[in-house]
């Protein structure tokens, strides 16, 4: 176990030196803004005296180097700044509370976004597992060139395609579903579930047909296996073959699938957002982009950066810790 | 059981097969009988491509994906294995027809441990119970030498070696008691002194449980140890079938003659060197290191003109660095390499132009050696062009001539592409691409080991020829040492990164010599089917193989 | 309903059973249904019951009464254009099959259905995006004076439509089929030389860090890798909100630097593949041979590495368009990517997305929004159906 426990240690080592040059990179980024965010803030009609009094009071008058690891910092507090566009926010978090840090903005965004991809995995993971198998067992039959020609379009299809068909189809043509998610704090489980319903299945769509499709290759490449070819010629029978013989092996890729799926929704789920009007950090990404907000674009992104780093990290351990090589070295 | 009655095991008539490549179905055997009496070992020879394997699964009443048989009946004990239910298959499977694979490293799943892949076919089969059969596995490995029987079925298959693997999946072939068992080139990925351990333990556990087996492989000096008769195929077709010692007597048709005569091709060796002359490479006292790991220690010999040098030895014994170290893709932690008396650059980057036409190589891989996309007449141009600096007609004229020595017509295969050719045509190429630079010196780096003995023959040949006419001077790394009889002058004898032993061959293939170069030597298979029989008599069971590579250590 | 749901399930699983039964009394034990396991007797069962339904839904969208014809009007649409797209490229194949050189003949022979088809939606898109001045009618922002936003397509006056404008105008009075017809040709024409940037930028260096190794190629991949730990969408994101505001003071307009953004994130993933095809490349035997020999690396690239690596860059051409094809399609409909007046699809839908809602009133009204989202799907659909079946010949070439 040692070995494994060195090579997880320095994998773990990686993730955060990667973390911290992301978040060095998106420093850099943010300061290569011509100006300085005073000016911007204020327009060009404001007074030098208002430009110095905001400029002491964000601290952009002391060195880059010195303000990068105030924010880094204040960010491992969990302090993300103040924005600079609170007011154009009030209407979207829906209470008025004054809440003028960056961290009162997105925390509970966050949590919304969160949701959202728990009810999304909770439905893509099993069923892209479930047909991946399934179309890899039965490749190149019917359901396996229908499958690969549905998956492919969905992959395809931009996300606001597969969410305005949805919509289209679920909410105005059949009023099953909701077509809007405008979801609040103290809403019950059940009416958030159903409002949400719609962007899950729409990133659903997405993610499962990824999913699949990587899940039948690795399932394809590991059937091809002579050791599975000897487990056929032991007489055995076909589910055990799966079961005994397929699946322990099968799981370093699939759960590496499922990983860098996950880490896939992150991105789409920007859009989704958009298209639902979901108050997720998302959409609030989108509307900082649109007005400039540069605390809250640089904390969305490192977010987003974060979260998706650790997917990736969560693939790589999982796949060490399910290899048998290492994991009863010689 | 049927194993007194004289109904054969398993009987094959007509058999067709096909095999599917770009929706279009080839043929793959176009009809072959076959009956094996119980008890029996029949031994199936062929060149690759002469559908052994196929055969030997069809047997089973098995296809691979992409492969079906056309024609034909395959019957097993009286039970139409092609007309049988899968259920019925998968009852016979493993229970009275087991399979062992060439390579047991990948046979094995690496989830499991040994024992446990080794006791799921008589658990599942209603044979023994779970405690039974390990008890039955550890009495097996122990049969089969295996070292520390009690213990080493608890590991996981990459934690054993190939050779030790290879005997553990015979024991999982045997677990049910089958009747018929497979052998599917069982030793072919494992080095000659390991091999003949295995050989011996399979014979051994085959005779004691009176086993039927079909015993697939190219190499003809193994099938006469092991094999009661000899089924020879080329190209899906039968040549002829004959007990063993008949066929290695009196062969009756053309192509068997040819395949026993290969080994008859022997150079004579060439009077000594004249002492104080230059050779044209000299190796003295390298060390060389992969990053920190050393592989090469104070290696040391001369090549001389018009010479052959064989350097021989087991994988990882440090031939082939020796090789990177003279070409200069490694260079050397210490030592030198003296090229006509003047030391080389270590790094083949800052060598000459000169120097480098001088070393040319020859590869083991012809696929990989020959760029896919460029067309013969341009692959040996390039270097014509490169180092003559011929062009326009003067380049075309050379590179046919160059053609012409290596016997390929250069009107029809000027304009070829490599994957239009044989496996010994493309090594051609590779020749000819290395007399183009006209050089003093070639690497021949296991040249002959991935092709078929008739075709390695040609090559052998040719290079001989070559050499007699331009007086080259060859480095022959090989682990074969029929290859070595036929055409070496020197041999050096590598172990561990060592040197153990050089001189003269004739010197190397009389005793007395050093103890690792007599094991190396009395562990190439022969093709008398005694043989096996007497080296058992004569070293003792334990003085085989790594046990006995062990006791040098 | 789930009752409901349940009981077809089980009701499946008995005809299944008597289904697999009948064909082995039938076939008197024939090799097929004996053998066959009892979920693949299912996935029969379920597919046909699947396709009854399909039938039974297409039957309702013709009804004569609208509330019920308006529900499944779509799934009309989805099935007439499916069974249009599939008979079109059948019959582009065989156009492929007859016409043409020994060696496209031979191409065609072996091509799957849905290749042809993007062969085919391809070759219509690049002829629609290179003359879109000389098809469309109206310039691509035109605002036509005196006419209202009408968005029903078909211009059959009974339906609400107007004739002069095949899918009609948007709030502005701008005629949608030029904005569509341009849209192709902006879009495109931004998402192709996007790709070219990232893939000369990319593939080169990455052929040179394979190739040369070392601190170079050290460097490199940890450059690339720390680019790629961070979202493309997100820093695509980011980016632009910095060009925003650099685009007006240097007076560059935002396209270009939205181009050189996504072909500097996009770079990355061509780097990765394009050093790992090279890396296997570099360990051949012939690359040893022409080291040896003394060979420049300008030699080594482009005649020995480079020739070897055209097919799978050509078909990572193919997947990075379509990649670069939605981010930009992305970027606009949020708002940040390709800028008015330009035309462009990710532009359109979010500026008619609010039509999708009449839809219940008038199907037809949902349809021109979703024509650009369309439009978008259709080319990324076929360039993924061609890399598809490029990538399986090549790897089927191999065994």
């Amino acid at each position: 176990m040692g070995n494994v426990l060195t090579i997880i240690a320095q994998r773990l080592m990686l993730g955060l030196l990667t973390l911290l040059i992301v978040s060095v990179v998106i420093f850099a980024a943010v300061n290569a803004l011509p100006g300085d965010f005073a000016q911007t803030v204020l327009g060009q009609g404001a007074t030098p005296e208002a430009v110095a009094a905001i400029r002491q009071d964000l601290g952009l008058d002391r060195s880059p180097i010195q303000r990068y690891f105030d924010w880094l910092g204040d960010a491992l507090r969990g302090d993300l700044g103040t924005s600079f566009a609170q007011a154009n926010f009030a209407s979207y978090t829906g209470t008025n509370s004054g809440a003028t840090t960056v961290a009162a903005q997105i925390g509970p965004r966050f949590a919304n976004t969160m949701f959202l991809a728990m009810v999304t995995a909770t439905i893509a993971v099993p069923v892209s597992i479930i047909l991946g198998v399934l179309a890899a067992l039965y490749r190149n039959t019917v359901f396996d060139r229908a499958a690969n020609i549905f998956t492919l379009s969905s992959i395809s299809s931009p996300e606001f395609f597969l969410a305005y068909i949805l919509i289209l189809l679920l909410a105005v043509l059949n009023p099953l579903l909701p077509p809007l998610s405008n979801i609040y704090d103290g809403m019950a489980f059940s009416e958030r579930l159903e409002k949400s319903l719609l962007p899950a299945l729409t990133l659903t769509l997405v993610v499962t047909a990824h999913m699949m499709r990587m899940t039948r290759a690795a399932i394809i490449n590991l059937l091809a296996s002579p050791y599975i070819e000897m487990a056929r010629l032991k007489g055995l029978s076909p589910a055990r073959v799966i079961v005994k013989h397929a699946l322990p092996n099968a799981l370093a890729p699939i759960i590496n699938v499922v990983a860098l799926n996950l880490a896939y929704l992150i991105t789409g789920v920007v859009v989704v957002e958009v298209v639902f009007v979901y108050p997720g950090i998302g959409q609030l990404f989108v509307d900082s982009v649109k007005i400039r907000d540069i605390p809250v674009v640089q904390a969305c992104c490192l977010i987003f950066a974060t979260a998706y780093i650790l997917l990736n990290l969560t693939a790589d351990i999982m796949s060490i810790l399910s290899n048998p090589r290492l994991r009863h070295p010689k | 059981m049927t194993k007194t009655s004289n109904e054969p095991l398993v009987k094959i008539r007509g058999l067709k097969l096909e095999g599917r490549s770009d929706e279009v179905w080839n043929p793959i055997i176009n009809g072959v009988d076959l009956n094996l009496m119980p008890g029996e070992v029949l031994g199936l020879i062929g060149e690759s491509g002469a559908g052994k394997s196929t055969l030997g699964l069809a047997a089973m009443g098995f296809t691979r994906d992409g492969v079906r048989i056309s024609e034909g009946s395959v019957e097993f004990d009286g039970i139409d294995l092609l007309t049988a239910s899968a259920a019925v298959k998968r009852g016979l499977l493993g229970k009275r027809i087991a399979y062992v694979a060439q390579s047991a490293a990948a046979s094995f799943n690496p989830a499991h441990r040994l024992m446990d892949q080794h006791v799921e076919g008589p658990v599942q089969h209603d044979v023994m119970g779970t405690a039974e059969s390990t008890e039955d596995g550890i009495e097996l490995y122990r049969k089969l030498r295996l070292p520390n029987p009690d213990e080493i079925g608890f590991r996981y298959p990459h934690q054993v070696s190939g050779g030790q693997l290879q005997r553990a999946m015979t024991a999982m072939a045997m677990s049910c008691r089958p009747d018929l068992i497979i052998f599917d080139e069982p030793t072919t990925a494992l080095d000659v002194t390991t091999q003949i351990e295995v050989l011996a333990s399979i014979r051994d556990i085959v005779e004691q449980f009176n086993t039927a087996a079909i015993y697939i492989t190219h190499d003809l000096a193994v099938v006469a140890q092991m094999a009661d008769r000899i089924k020879v195929l080329l190209k899906g077709d039968e040549v002829e079938t004959a007990d063993t010692r008949t066929m290695l007597t009196a062969p009756t048709q053309d192509y068997t003659k040819s395949l026993w005569a290969v080994r008859s091709f022997e150079r004579p060796q060439k009077p000594a060197i004249a002492s104080g002359s230059v050779p044209v490479v000299s190796v003295q006292n390298v060390d060389a290191a992969y990053g920190t790991v050393p592989v090469l220690h104070d290696v040391s010999f001369d090549m001389h003109k018009g010479r052959t040098v064989a350097v021989v030895g087991e994988s990882g014994s440090g031939k082939s660095t020796t090789a990177r170290c003279i070409t200069g893709l490694l260079p050397p932690a210490s030592g030198q390499i003296m090229l006509d008396g003047v030391a080389l650059p270590a790094d083949y980057r800052k060598r000459s132009k000169d120097q480098l036409q001088q070393v040319q190589m020859i590869y083991q891989m012809a696929d990989t050696a020959l760029n896919p996309r460029m067309c013969v007449g341009d692959i040996i141009a390039r270097p014509v062009q490169f180092y003559g600096g011929l062009r326009g007609a003067d380049k075309r004229k050379r590179v046919d001539e160059l053609l012409e020595q290596i016997e390929l017509d250069p009107a029809e295969y000027y304009g070829r592409l490599p994957s239009e050719l044989s496996g010994g045509q493309k090594q051609r190429i590779g020749i000819a691409r290395a007399l183009a630079a006209e050089p003093k010196f070639i690497i021949c780096d296991e040249v002959t080991s991935a092709l078929d003995q008739l075709v390695a023959e040609g090559i052998l040949r040719l290079l001989a020829r070559l050499q007699d006419e331009l007086s080259l001077t060859y480095m022959f790394i090989t682990h074969d040492l029929a290859t070595v009889k036929a055409i070496a002058d020197e041999v050096v004898v590598m172990k561990d990164g060592r040197v153990v032993e050089q001189g003269l061959k004739n010197d190397m293939f009389q005793p007395p010599h050093h103890p690792y170069t007599d094991l190396l030597l009395s562990s190439v298979p022969e093709m008398d089917p005694d043989w096996l029989t007497n080296l058992l008599a004569e070293r003792g069971v334990d003085n085989i193989g790594d046990a006995a590579v062990g006791k040098m250590a | 309903m789930i009752l409901w749901i349940a009981a077809a399930l089980v009701g499946m699983a008995i005809i299944a059973f008597s289904f697999r039964y009948a064909g082995q009394v039938a076939t008197s034990q024939s090799p097929y249904f004996r053998d066959m396991p009892f979920g693949v007797a299912y996935g029969y069962i379920l597919g046909v019951a699947c396709v009854i339904w399909l039938i039974w839904a297409y039957l309702q969208a013709l009804s004569s009464d609208p509330a019920i014809a308006n529900k499944y009007f779509f799934l009309r649409v989805a099935v007439e254009g499916f069974v249009l797209f599939a008979a079109v490229a059948w019959l582009f194949r065989l156009l492929g099959r007859t016409v043409g050189t020994a060696w496209s003949k031979h191409l065609f022979r072996s091509m799957p259905l849905t290749a042809s088809f993007g062969i085919l939606i391809i070759i219509l898109y690049a002829i629609v995006s290179i003359f879109a001045g000389a098809l469309a009618p109206y310039g691509q922002a035109e605002i036509l004076p005196g006419v209202a936003a009408n968005i029903i397509p078909g211009g059959d006056p009974n339906l609400g439509g107007n004739p002069d404008f095949p899918l009609g105008t948007d709030q502005i009075g701008r005629d949608i089929m030029s904005r569509l017809i341009y849209g192709a040709q902006n879009t495109v024409g931004i998402a192709f030389v996007t790709t070219l940037i990232a893939f000369f930028v990319g593939g080169s260096l990455g052929f040179l860090a394979a190739t040369l190794g070392g601190w170079l190629d050290q460097i490199l991949s940890r450059a690339v890798d720390v680019l790629m730990a961070i979202p493309s969408l997100i820093f695509a994101l980011l980016l632009m909100t910095i060009a925003s505001v650099w685009a007006p003071r240097l007076g560059i307009p935002l396209t270009v630097f939205m181009v050189l953004i996504i072909a500097v994130i996009d770079s990355t993933r061509v780097f990765r593949l394009a050093r790992a095809v090279g890396q296997n490349i570099v360990v051949m035997d012939y690359i040893e041979a022409a080291k040896l020999r003394g060979e420049g690396l300008g030699y080594l690239v482009f005649k020995e590495i480079l020739p070897n690596a055209t097919a799978p860059l050509l078909a990572e051409f193919g997947l990075r368009f379509c990649f670069v094809f939605l981010m930009i399609a992305a970027l606009s409909f949020l708002g940040v990517g390709i800028q008015p007046p330009l035309a462009d699809w990710g532009t359109m839908v979010r500026d008619l997305s609010a039509f999708v809602n009449y839809a219940q009133f008038a199907p037809l009204a949902a349809v021109t929004p979703l024509l650009a989202a369309g439009a978008i799907a259709l080319l990324t659909v076929a360039v993924n159906f061609v890399v598809d079946w490029m990538l399986q010949k090549t790897s089927g070439l191999k065994e």
